[in-house]
């Protein structure tokens, strides 16, 4: 696992990479353990009278419509993005590389098969495919929605990872395992899969900024996480109807995506110079 | 002694540009002798490693090995195993040590658990007791230092050392036969010498056959104890080492010596066979040397088979029926 944490320390030496690493971890430590902290408990509706206040002391970035302490709610927010773009990540990209191991390793019918669906998937527009789902569905628990995120992303990791077995297949090494008699799965998991490390890093690191915005944009058309729970892209949405007249209740969660969003593609570009040098 | 491999008509194709296969190698046979090591000699192309790797079914596709060859171990029939059954043979029957150690080893394992990956693949043992193994492993091969070499990465180690490893994974699972794909092309010649040192030690003690694959004739003198001299797909002279070594008599065996420098005797200018080998896909017809060949005459235009020439030697030229010849 050399590599891999070699790639990590350069990355870390690349401004944009530690400026985004300490920022995603900032805002992770906030998700965290902001909420324990917040004397307003979030989805409490505060005296008749407190709604669209601006931000001043009390409310710190004003409160909503309904009376809602706007910080509380996008700190709050901060878990429910993460949460869901974490573990939708998580599920993608482990398909996607069992599915590009197994395509690019067995090759031959599997490989052709495999294949022409990924094609298939890749020419339906990912959002089209999830409005699909979801407006099939009258109202969505947390989990089925990342399920449905989860399960709509590994096309493009698929690809990837079978490019980068078919370079590591040729490789000396995964022959003279072979030659020893390694069972196919061993050669997958550890001689395959261990090389394949740094281009998924970079995939994942990459996929939590679309899947962060993804579902941002769900929420925003009412489709993604329901209300109450807190989401940025659910607050933007409530916002809507006072935009003039309370601004920061839409500005602050908008805010919040803009840079999440940016600190894992910063770390994930700096990333992927990392792994690959000659892509910079 | 008894036979442990047998390899019979090998024919191995590959899709051709112009549609149809040609074949890399074409009708390749010989046969190993426990405790016995036979050298496949010939110059890159000629198809050596690619008869290395169809002993294991390792042909890369699309290449394939044609119906109508046989390679048998022990009796089994290679060619009809698949599955499991033929992971069984691999490493734990025939042991291979590939050419380049650079590359052979993966760079994010520890040497130790390489070695380690070949003992469990066929043994079941324990994690601790394979890192008992892979230390003799080690030791066997003359690993210095070879405890804390346990533990390094392939990067951490010189070519010989890197070389040394591989030889300790191919013995990891004790296979009968020992398949050594140029295993000192890559090395220093100070380093060469050792490795071949380790590998003949370990010949005697584990009483393993070996088919030594090389473009080294040096190399096979007092190591190989017989010597095939491969060209264009096929054997084309067999022979005791002593014998071939004494008495060259293919035309192409005698440019491969002439093209050897002396150290002893009166300086001479190299005299190198005229021409290159051609590729597999344009070979001529009759006796494939024949356009290289300043000995080609009238019956070279047919292809001729292995033909006797004296006690354990033959050769593919028709010059052995001619009288007054070799």
């Amino acid at each position: 696992m050399t590599a891999l944490a070699e790639a990590l320390r350069a990355a870390w030496r690349d401004p944009r990479g530690r400026t985004g690493a300490i920022l995603l971890a900032l805002i992770a430590g906030i998700a965290l353990i902001g909420p324990a902290l917040l004397p307003d408990p979030a989805l409490q509706v505060d005296p008749v009278g407190a709604a669209n206040l601006p931000p001043g002391p009390g409310h710190w970035l004003g409160s909503d419509a309904l009376s809602r302490d706007v910080l509380s709610r996008v700190v709050s927010g901060a878990r429910v993005s993460l949460a869901v773009s974490l573990v939708a990540v998580l599920l993608s990209v482990t398909l996607g590389a069992m599915v590009g191991l197994v395509s690019g390793y067995l090759g031959g019918a599997v490989d052709a098969g495999l294949m022409r669906l990924v094609d298939a998937a890749l020419a339906i527009p990912r959002l089209f495919l999830l409005l699909l789902v979801l407006a099939a569905a009258e109202r969505l628990a947390l989990p089925v929605l990342i399920l449905v995120i989860g399960t709509t992303g590994w096309f493009g990791t698929a690809r990837l990872v079978r490019a980068e077995v078919l370079r590591l297949r040729e490789e000396a090494y995964v022959r003279a395992a072979e030659a020893l008699g390694a069972e196919r799965r061993r050669v997958i998991f550890r001689h395959l899969l261990p090389n394949t490390l740094g281009p998924l890093l970079v995939a994942a690191t990459l996929g939590i900024g679309d899947v962060i915005l993804l579902e941002a944009g769900l929420s925003f058309l009412g489709l993604g996480v329901q209300p109450p729970t807190p989401s940025w892209g659910g607050m933007i949405l409530d916002a809507k109807p006072v935009l003039v007249a309370a601004p920061w209740a839409g500005i602050f969660p908008g805010l919040a995506i803009v840079v999440t969003v940016l600190s894992a593609n910063l770390f994930g570009d700096a990333l992927r110079d990392a792994v690959d040098p000659r892509g910079a | 002694m008894s036979r442990v491999l047998d390899v019979e008509n090998l024919r191995i194709s590959f899709p051709s540009p112009n549609g149809g296969r040609f074949f890399a190698v074409d009708g390749l046979g010989f046969t190993l002798d426990r405790g016995e090591t036979l050298a496949l000699v010939g110059e890159s192309g000629c198809g050596k490693s690619l008869t290395s790797l169809a002993l294991l079914r390792l042909v890369p596709p699309p290449g394939r090995i044609e119906s109508g060859s046989a390679i048998r171990l022990d009796g089994t029939d290679v060619l009809a195993l698949e599955g499991e059954a033929l992971r069984r043979i691999r490493g734990r029957r025939i042991g291979m040590i590939f050419q380049d150690p650079m590359t052979s080893l993966n760079p994010v394992f520890t040497v130790g658990n390489q070695i380690a990956e070949g003992i469990r693949a066929h043994f079941p043992v324990s994690r601790a007791e394979a890192r008992d193994r892979s230390l003799r492993l080690l030791q066997e091969v003359g690993m210095p230092d070879p405890a804390a070499r346990l533990d390094a990465y392939p990067h951490q180690l010189s070519g010989g050392m890197r070389q040394r490893v591989m030889i300790a994974i191919a013995l990891a699972a004790e296979p009968e036969i020992l398949v050594a794909d140029e295993p000192t092309t890559a090395l220093d010649v100070t380093v060469q010498a050792q490795i071949l040192e380790v590998l003949d030690r370990l010949r005697d003690s584990h009483g393993m056959a070996v088919l030594l694959i090389t473009h080294d004739l040096g190399i096979v003198a007092g190591r190989a104890d017989r010597v095939a001299v491969m060209y264009a797909g096929q054997i084309v002279e067999e022979a005791p080492t002593a014998r071939l070594f004494a008495q060259p008599s293919h035309p192409y065996t005698q440019g491969l010596f002439a093209s050897v420098p002396r150290i002893t005797g009166p300086v001479r200018r190299l005299n190198p066979i005229g021409g290159s080998v051609p590729p597999a896909t344009a070979w001529p017809a009759g006796c494939r040397f024949r356009p290289r060949c300043p000995k080609a005459f009238a019956r070279s235009e047919t292809m001729p088979p292995l033909l006797p020439v004296g006690p354990g030697h033959r050769m593919r030229c028709w010059l052995a029926e001619e009288p007054g010849s070799p």
